[in-house]
């Protein structure tokens, strides 16, 4: 899933300075599986504004609405009653969310609450950690299941660098060096041939480096 | 390894004509004075064949390693190119391999390079376009098939005799030979080692290194580096990825007078030198005198390696 | 501020403050009537939304009482509470208000005698760190999907 963390409350109170109504949109998707912008945290994020305005005499309605999923037309329509109420839309999306919203209520400021972090998973309840870039060619099959794109703290397709000690990266020694992880699971899966053929430069067009992307399924078009 | 030189550097005729070779290292300054590096290269001159110039080291902003490595060619010495793929794209850096090959450059080293993390810019952007072996093989399929990474023909091929790094001491051990495989799979001429002071695992790496039948493959430079003081061998100890202190090392630094210390730490280097030399697969010595370049004389000198041979 | 009367409101669990509460009524123990008590079935129940709702209405301060560590009626629920509750001080110190508004305290149902005396304390804890800016009537417009 796509993985948000909500901005510094002074950030997002800087964005509303001057907004005396706002809708507060939360996400039924990624965001509210990783406990950062779903109902509960739209409720959290409201009531928190809600004192800080009413603190400085400066009080600030908001309308409390979760959404569906705000990457999809077909939901991002159903804030339209919504957003015709008010001046401008907090949305505790990640980004793909936000810009939904911001190409299909043209006249109205959307506003991001959360910082897009990274593609992954939970590794225990509120506790998620990155395991997928994006980078469009999956090579897990030759890495026995461990992505050295994401994981590896300098991508290096034919790790590790001199730097992993006790099967931590350099870089932070909470870190698990992906190349030890890579190599032990290539190791009890017996396909340690694998490591040794050069894994061959990489094609990055397949990346955000070939520019933005799309997906289409052909038989779904009209 | 064939009668044809690869580009005929120094560095290559000494290693092929079979004599121990020496290398050194030379970080560039943080600034634009050419004089710094003129001052360190009179410390260095003909006490070693070839020295490294360091990229950007630490992820440190530094003068760039090509114009440095010109600079040091102006002294009468010979660099080697240290590049890094933290900081260039496969565009720049065959447009640099290039640029180097044409100033008279005439060796490199590939390195993945130190993670920005490390340095004084840790908002940068890192690129780790290519790794260090996909480097390796970029500048090796410059040279003998004078094409670009494109497949396009290249007009006027770099003639660079490629290095690379091995560090035999990270984790996990057991690859750790059979990724120095790799890089002579992706078709390295030499390699200098991370700095070895735990001898006996040095060793166990080399029989890997030697059973593999590599050294036959690869010249082999073991990486040497003095302490200056028991304080920096702690730091090495405890603060440098990848480096193996043993306690008898620490122990016989501590053990030493403050003012002997410097004296011992070049005594233990020479020690490790004369090992070297007695290690099979072992080609030469590559001697990193941090910011204590005036010493590289003095321990190739102690280690019996001067004159360096004219060739 | 010598007549300043806080409003404290505190969530207490069913199996532990809430009989503790009751025993120090039948041991005729004195403490302040600042207190509204919620009834939770377990402390585990707590979010940070009931939380924050409080201080939103005007509470000058917010108490979750669950049983001992270790005694939980349902295991682990005071375990769920306790991060909850340290998470939601830093929420409201987001806001402005002072983290030490809010407290989560432990007990059995025999502590009669230490439900009132948390009771008391914590009331005079409110008293000198004054009302809370946002003790007033507080109209919200709530459309909450």
């Amino acid at each position: 899933m796509v993985i948000g963390e909500r901005k510094p409350f002074d950030e997002i109170m800087k964005m509303l300075e001057g907004v005396k109504k706002i809708a507060v949109m939360g996400c039924g998707g990624c965001v509210t599986v990783c406990l950062t912008g779903g109902h509960d945290e739209v409720r959290v994020l409201s009531s928190q504004l809600r004192m800080a305005r009413d603190k400085e005499g400066n009080p600030i309605e908001i309308i409390e609405k979760t959404l569906e999923r705000q990457c999809d037309p077909e939901y991002v329509e159903q804030a339209e009653g919504t957003a015709s109420e008010v001046e401008a839309i907090l949305s505790m999306a990640c980004g793909a969310g936000v810009q939904f919203m911001a190409e299909r209520y043209k006249d109205l400021p959307i506003y991001p609450a959360l910082n897009t972090t990274f593609v992954g998973g939970s590794k225990k309840e509120g506790y998620y950690v990155e395991r997928c870039q994006t980078c469009g060619e999956c090579k897990l099959y030759f890495t026995g299941g461990i992505c050295p794109i994401a994981r590896c703290s300098k991508s290096l397709l034919n790790g590790p660098c001199g730097g992993s000690t006790n099967g931590k990266c350099e870089i932070d020694p909470d870190i698990d060096c992906a190349w030890q992880l890579i190599l032990d699971r290539l190791k009890s899966l017996n396909q340690m041939d694998r490591y040794s053929s050069m894994m061959p430069i990489n094609d990055w067009r397949t990346n955000r480096d070939g520019g933005p992307r799309k997906m289409i399924r052909e038989d779904f078009q009209r | 390894m064939s009668d044809e030189f690869k580009s005929g550097s120094k560095l290559e005729k000494v290693l092929k004509s079979g004599q121990f070779a020496v290398t050194g290292e030379c970080g560039p300054p943080r600034g634009a004075d050419a004089e710094v590096i003129r001052k360190k290269c009179s410390l260095l001159k003909d006490k070693a064949d070839a020295f490294n110039i360091t990229d950007n080291q630490t992820a440190v902003v530094r003068m760039s390693s090509i114009s440095s490595a010109v600079i040091m060619m102006q002294q009468g010495m010979e660099p080697v190119m240290q590049m890094v793929c933290r900081d260039r794209n496969r565009i720049a850096i065959q447009s640099d391999i290039l640029g180097g090959a044409a100033l008279g450059i005439k060796n490199m080293l590939c390195l993945s390079g130190d993670h920005q993390k490390f340095g004084d810019h840790p908002q940068a952007k890192n690129v780790f376009d290519l790794d260090s072996i996909q480097l390796i093989n970029t500048v090796k399929m410059m040279r003998d098939e004078g094409k670009f990474l494109s497949g396009e023909e290249i007009k006027g091929a770099p003639k660079l005799f490629i290095g690379a790094a091995a560090n035999p001491f990270a984790d996990p051990f057991e690859i750790r030979a059979p990724r120095l495989a790799k890089k002579v799979a992706a078709g390295v001429d030499f390699v200098q080692t991370q700095c070895i002071f735990n001898i006996k695992k040095f060793e166990e790496w080399m029989k890997q290194v030697v059973d593999m039948g590599l050294h036959e493959k690869v010249y082999i430079l073991g990486g040497v580096t003095p302490f200056k003081s028991f304080g920096m061998a702690r730091y090495m100890a405890n603060n440098v990825p990848g480096m193996d202190v043993p306690d008898e090392l620490l122990q016989r630094m501590k053990n030493t007078p403050k003012e002997k210390q410097a004296e011992e730490g070049i005594t233990i280097a020479v020690e490790t030198i004369k090992q070297l030399q007695a290690t099979k697969g072992i080609s030469g010595v590559h001697i990193m005198a941090i910011e204590w370049e005036e010493k590289v004389g003095e321990i190739a000198e102690k280690a019996g390696l001067l004159p360096r041979p004219n060739v | 501020m010598s007549d300043f009367e806080p409003i404290v409101v505190a969530f207490c669990c069913h199996y532990c403050a809430y009989g503790a509460a009751d025993l120090a009524g039948s041991m005729r123990l004195e403490y302040p009537t600042n207190l509204r008590i919620i009834r939770l079935p377990c402390t585990g129940k707590i979010t940070p939304v009931f939380l924050l709702r409080a201080f939103e209405k005007g509470a000058d301060g917010v108490y979750v009482a669950g049983c001992l560590e270790g005694d939980c009626h349902f295991i682990q629920g005071n375990l769920v509470a306790k991060p909850r509750v340290n998470y939601t001080k830093k929420l409201i110190q987001e806001v402005g208000l002072e983290p030490e508004r809010l407290e989560m305290f432990n007990m059995s149902a025999a502590m009669g005698p230490r439900f009132a005396e948390v009771a008391r304390e914590f009331v005079q804890r409110i008293k000198e760190l004054g009302p809370s800016p946002l003790n007033k009537n507080y109209h919200i417009q709530s459309d909450a999907a």
